[in-house]
């Protein structure tokens, strides 16, 4: 299974940070309730939204199609490739 | 919980107020804006109300203010607008308001009269000086021409002008010739000339010279051209026919000396009266001008006072006069939470008056459903109005508008999804919102204007929503970001790679086994079958978004049914509405987020990309209670987890049973209900019959009224009608609205492409050129791109996306 754990535990703790213990810190005031639900739901749709993109690419089941031009730029560029590096494009 | 989670609670109240001190308290009350007001009167036509008179002098008073502001229009002096709200000014200052607008009403119509005869005036003589200037020149070539009786036709200019004349004047002495001269609009000139020749079968000598300046019409203050024309003609047939054309044409004749001096004395004569008419115009302007002046420092002001006048008699006029004429009473739906400050407001209203006694406010009891109150801010305000475009919810019901304030922007975002448009929209509502305060100032009256400040707060939402979902997306104007190194590789050998057209990367060796932390991987947005990808991945999450959704909303309503504690409804109406949502919508969102857990590219045979089952192909199957299929020969089972064929088949079953469920037993039970109800009471109905023929009929009412409304009009059918439409209605409707929500998908996915075919078709151009030159054409490129961004994607796309996302709200 592919799931690093280091984004999964910051993303959940900042949204949960937002969703769940920001309501609590909100002043008392005439918008309380409202301000309480906009937190609570941004907290939520956020991280649902984060969520399903990651687990949607931790497990691919196809892959990209590069053309080659640029598969050698991305072997230059962004490393990778068998060999490593020591190539020229 | 009050706030905006639920319609305030409202209360009837009936206020009786002295005469005196109504105009007071209705004032004060109109500055709070907490009540609704009923009308006491129905029946009653307008011209019969007892302030008509006085909402008669508003009008007047509002015409009058309204000729005002036209004329200052015109004059182009700024109205000074302070912004400040003044007060219902009291009934005697009403008299002196009128007074003051009858007189600058007055003043104006008279300075606008003497300044339009003025005009007339100076136009006149304008028009006569342009005659006589150039008269001289034809009267000259007239001298010149006329060849019968001249004796010498030498055309000599130094000849003196006595000779000149003499010779001219007795040219026309001889000849007798008669002429008018007169002024005509320009293009009416070529049919005047045409009916001339016409008429007078080319017996009459026109000349004509144009005047350079344009005049100004007295009438309307536009600028006309015109022309001098001189019609030289013999014999008095001919001159009264040139005459009546000359009317026709609406020329205006002039009288014209024949000798060169009468000539020149009418010339400078016709100069004084100008330039007296100029100085005499010049002051009548100023006079105007410094009326408008001081009126347009209080006209803002004014129009506000009379506005509040006639709304506080509109208001008068709903109420009902006692019978001692001395008081009058209004009935009000008041917030509850709000008592107290309605009787400090008309405690107010009544020491302004001057009146002595107290005003009553009573609370009523009543049957009726009060009408729903929110109290909104201008951030909740804009998300009320879309909600309440639908329609209004009922007394007390939950309102979804505090949750809309979320949800709207999020269901946007996913539809825009891109970062740099997102960060336009941003910056522009952004704007809207720090500058609020001096562009309210400004009054801007366009519609479209209105419209855009309006939502401001929304495109603010919208604008951050749309940011994030961007940078998760990973589309910045049709563009990837980096940042954290792509998670694929080309692991393939450069040989392979050269040799190829282009590389499939495998996820068993390419992958390295952790995925891009933020978003979607930048490889993709360089890969061929990138559509291929993001499509899966923009269905799944659609689905996900959408059942999560109406799954909230659904649980509003169980909300609902526990405030206005109707047990019933929860049984029969929200646990089968819940249990078929999940048992068939929720159950396919977790069917997606297993595939995504456990189907992975090393799984080998069962659990590998080869055999992974096609959720959609799986949930058909599901609701036709088909076997499932294998997805190819060697794959050991066409599900994915054990137990999944009984389990869905029992999902189908239950959730098929709920329609019953929702449709029949609720009509039953309430039938039962009223059988009972009407078995207990008819003992009682024995009773109350007899004290109905007392006299007392009230007892009898009341019984029967508290039935919880059913009365004696209980309508099996009706009810039965009725439950079985909400029944259709939802569960049709939750298939509907999941395909629905595939619109998510759609529209990111036309946006996104829609950005990719610009930033390809027209900025890729500009960036491709190589030159000097080329620079000057990447600005231009620039420029064509940047507009199309804004009017296209960024306009066209928002709109087209919030439109849908008001849709699957509604």
């Amino acid at each position: 299974m592919g799931a690093a754990i280091l984004p999964v535990l910051v993303f959940t703790v900042l949204w949960g940070g937002v969703g769940i213990i920001l309501p609590f810190l909100v002043p008392k005031g005439p918008n309380r309730g409202v301000l309480q639900v906009i937190l609570m739901l941004t907290g939520a749709c956020c991280w649902l939204f984060w969520l399903c993109c990651y687990m949607c690419q931790m497990n691919p089941l196809i892959g990209p199609i590069i053309q080659s031009h640029v598969a050698l730029v991305m072997q230059q560029e962004w490393g990778g490739g068998p060999a490593t590096n020591a190539q020229s494009a | 919980m009050s706030s905006l989670f639920q319609s305030e609670q409202m209360t009837l109240c009936q206020l009786f107020l002295q005469s005196e001190a109504a105009y007071a308290c209705v004032s004060e009350l109109g500055e709070l804006g907490l009540v609704q007001f009923r009308d006491l009167n129905p029946d009653v036509n307008a011209f019969q109300r007892k302030f008509v008179n006085e909402v008669r002098r508003c009008d007047e008073m509002e015409r009058k203010l309204r000729y005002l502001e036209k004329e200052i229009k015109k004059d182009e002096i700024p109205m000074l607008d302070t912004g400040e709200n003044p007060d219902a000014p009291q009934p005697r200052e009403m008299i002196d308001l009128e007074a003051t607008f009858e007189k600058l009403e007055n003043e104006l119509r008279e300075v606008n009269q003497n300044a339009e005869a003025l005009k007339r005036n100076y136009l006149d003589l304008t028009e006569l000086r342009h005659i006589l200037r150039k008269t001289q020149v034809f009267f000259d070539e007239m001298g010149v021409v006329t060849p019968t009786s001249v004796d010498s036709p030498r055309e000599d200019e130094t000849m003196g002008l006595l000779e000149h004349e003499h010779r001219s004047s007795t040219a026309l002495q001889t000849n007798k010739l008669g002429f008018v001269a007169g002024v005509i609009l320009r293009e009416r000139l070529p049919g005047f000339e045409r009916m001339l020749w016409r008429a007078c079968r080319g017996n009459v000598f026109l000349r004509q010279a144009e005047i350079e300046s344009p005049l100004e019409d007295p009438a309307t203050g536009d600028q006309v051209f015109k022309t001098v024309f001189i019609i030289f003609f013999q014999g008095d047939q001919l001159k009264s026919r040139v005459k009546k054309i000359c009317e026709g044409f609406r020329a205006t004749l002039y009288p014209c000396p024949e000798t060169p001096a009468e000539r020149r004395e009418m010339a400078i004569g016709v100069m004084t009266r100008i330039e007296d008419l100029n100085t005499v115009l010049s002051q009548t302007q100023d006079h105007r001008h410094r009326v408008l002046q001081a009126a347009a420092k209080n006209i803002k002001t004014w129009f506000i006072k009379v506005r509040k006048i006639k709304a506080i008699y509109h208001t008068l006029n709903l109420f009902n006069l006692d019978v001692t004429q001395k008081c009058l009473i209004a009935e009000a739906w008041v917030p509850v939470t709000d008592l107290e400050n309605i009787q400090i407001a008309l405690r107010r209203g009544t020491e302004r008056s001057g009146s002595s006694v107290p005003p009553i406010i009573n609370r009523m009891e009543s049957l009726e459903e009060p009408p729903t109150f929110n109290r909104l801010n201008k951030f909740t305000r804009g998300f009320q109005n879309l909600v309440d475009a639908y329609g209004i919810a009922s007394y007390r019901e939950v309102n979804p508008a505090p949750y809309t304030c979320i949800t709207f922007p999020f269901l946007f975002a996913v539809m825009f999804g891109d970062a740099g448009h997102a960060l336009i929209m941003l910056a522009f509502a952004a704007w809207m919102v720090i500058k609020e305060n001096s562009l309210i100032q400004k009054n801007i009256k366009s519609e479209i204007w209105t419209i855009f400040f309006g939502g401001r707060y929304i495109l603010l939402l919208m604008g951050l929503f749309s940011f994030y979902t961007g940078i998760v997306y990973n589309d910045v104007f049709s563009k990837s970001l980096n940042i954290f190194g792509s998670s694929w590789n080309v692991n393939i050998s450069t040989h392979v790679v050269h040799e190829e057209k282009n590389v499939m990367l495998d996820p068993v060796t390419c992958f390295e086994d952790h995925p891009y932390p933020i978003g979607v991987d930048p490889v993709w947005q360089v890969a061929d079958n990138k559509i291929a990808f993001l499509n899966a991945y923009k269905m799944k999450i659609s689905i996900i978004i959408g059942v999560i959704h109406m799954l909230f909303g659904v649980s509003l309503s169980l909300w609902n049914h526990v405030y206005f504690k109707r047990p019933l409804n929860i049984i029969c109406e929200f646990i089968p509405q819940l249990i078929f949502l999940l048992f068939l919508f929720m159950y396919l969102n977790v069917l997606v987020f297993h595939k995504w857990v456990w189907y992975y590219a090393k799984g080998g045979l069962a659990a590998g990309p080869h055999c992974a089952p096609s959720i959609l192909i799986t949930f058909i199957n599901m609701v036709l209670f088909k076997a499932g299929e294998l997805p190819d020969r060697d794959c050991p089972s066409a599900y994915m987890f054990a137990g999944q064929e009984i389990l869905q088949k029992i999902f189908v079953v239950v959730g098929l049973l709920c329609v019953p469920w929702m449709l029949f037993i609720k009509p039953f039970v309430l039938k039962s209900q009223h059988g009972k109800q009407m078995k207990a009471h008819s003992p009682l109905n024995n009773v109350e019959s007899t004290d109905v023929e007392n006299g007392r009929p009230n007892g009898g009412h009341a019984g029967q009224g508290g039935h919880g409304g059913h009365g004696e009009e209980f309508d099996f059918g009706e009810i039965f009608i009725h439950q079985a439409i909400h029944t259709i209605e939802y569960v049709l409707g939750s298939v509907s609205h999941t395909a629905s929500y595939l619109r998510l998908w759609a529209l990111s996915l036309a946006h996104a492409q829609l950005s990719e075919v610009l930033w390809s078709m027209v900025m890729r151009m500009g960036l491709q050129q190589s030159s000097y030159v080329g620079s000057v054409f990447l600005f231009a490129i620039f420029a064509f791109w940047a507009v199309l961004t804004v009017s296209i994607l960024v306009l066209m796309e928002g709109l087209s996306a919030f439109l849908h996302t008001l849709r699957l709200h509604w």
